[in-house]
């Protein structure tokens, strides 16, 4: 029981030392398959984490149009980006160029 | 160039005309990995040869998204054809494809430059026109297996991708 609270108060500890600001950002899925992102999260926020995981038999990549992310995504591989700001940040694959998309964070 | 992919696109087409889907298996499955395995071979080819004789950075950066792309989806060929227990029975389509391209790889090798260059994306684009329009009319209506119907199937999104990247890239190398 004592280690129960213990283990508790040690999860909890950085979130109540440091207040809201220190909570773990949230992460959104996109995923990348047969040559196509998939659906795009409606509710990102600024701050937020993009989890890119590709699925696909090929190489790509995810890279903002405004160069605030770039990852490279071997086959079966994943990465993480963070929405940078508020708007629109379209989105492409440097190798297959016909491949893209748009963020919209509030 | 237009007579080579002319030939290659009828005698791809060859199977469509003479065996519409609905009619029942006229190229069989065997025969369909077979040209769709020649045709990224000889994407790979192609680009091999951008490789060695192409010093522009575009060109370069594309034949190695064609060597990659192509090795992927061919590799992943092998191994269906190998768990269906399939062996890819070369055809006269297949036949057809590998001696255009080799005609093809001779004339290019003539070229340099810039005048390479062009000749490459002009043909990259042919190529994956011609294979697109197979792969829609003949290969993926007539394939059996759901398996090799859905790499056909990514297969074509893969090619259809490469012609957009080589009219993109032909468009450059006009400016």
């Amino acid at each position: 029981m004592k280690a129960a609270l213990t283990a508790a108060a040690l999860l909890l500890a950085p979130f109540l030392a440091a207040g809201p600001a220190a909570a773990a950002p949230t992460v959104h899925t996109i995923v990348v398959d047969k040559m196509k992102f998939g659906a795009v999260p409606p509710d990102l926020r600024a701050g937020d984490v993009i989890l890119w995981v590709n699925r696909d038999l090929f190489r790509h990549s995810a890279t903002a149009r405004d160069g605030s992310f770039d990852v490279d995504l071997p086959p079966r591989a994943s990465g993480r980006t963070r929405v940078g700001r508020k708007g629109a940040i379209p989105f492409f694959c440097r190798y297959h160029p016909g491949m893209k998309g748009v963020l919209l964070s509030r | 160039m237009i007579g080579k992919s002319t030939i290659a696109l009828s005698a791809l087409l060859a199977f469509g005309t003479a065996a519409p889907a609905h009619d029942g298996p006229h190229v069989s499955d065997a025969q369909i990995a077979h040209i769709a395995y020649t045709a990224g071979r000889i994407d790979v080819e192609a680009a091999r040869q951008a490789l060695q004789k192409s010093r522009n950075a575009k060109v370069r950066a594309f034949a190695e998204i064609m060597v990659r792309d192509h090795e992927a989806v061919n590799a992943q060929a092998l191994a269906l054809v190998g768990k269906l227990g399939v062996k890819p029975e070369s055809n006269p389509t297949s036949a057809a494809l590998s001696k255009g391209a080799a005609r093809k790889i001779r004339s290019l090798a003539g070229l340099r430059g810039a005048a390479f260059d062009r000749a490459y994306a002009r043909n990259e684009i042919a190529f994956h026109r011609t294979v697109n329009g197979a792969l829609e009319a003949t290969l993926i209506p007539s394939a059996k297996n759901g398996e090799l119907k859905a790499l056909l199937e990514t297969g074509l999104a893969l090619f259809r991708e490469h012609q957009g990247h080589a009219e993109h890239l032909a468009a450059e190398l006009r400016r």
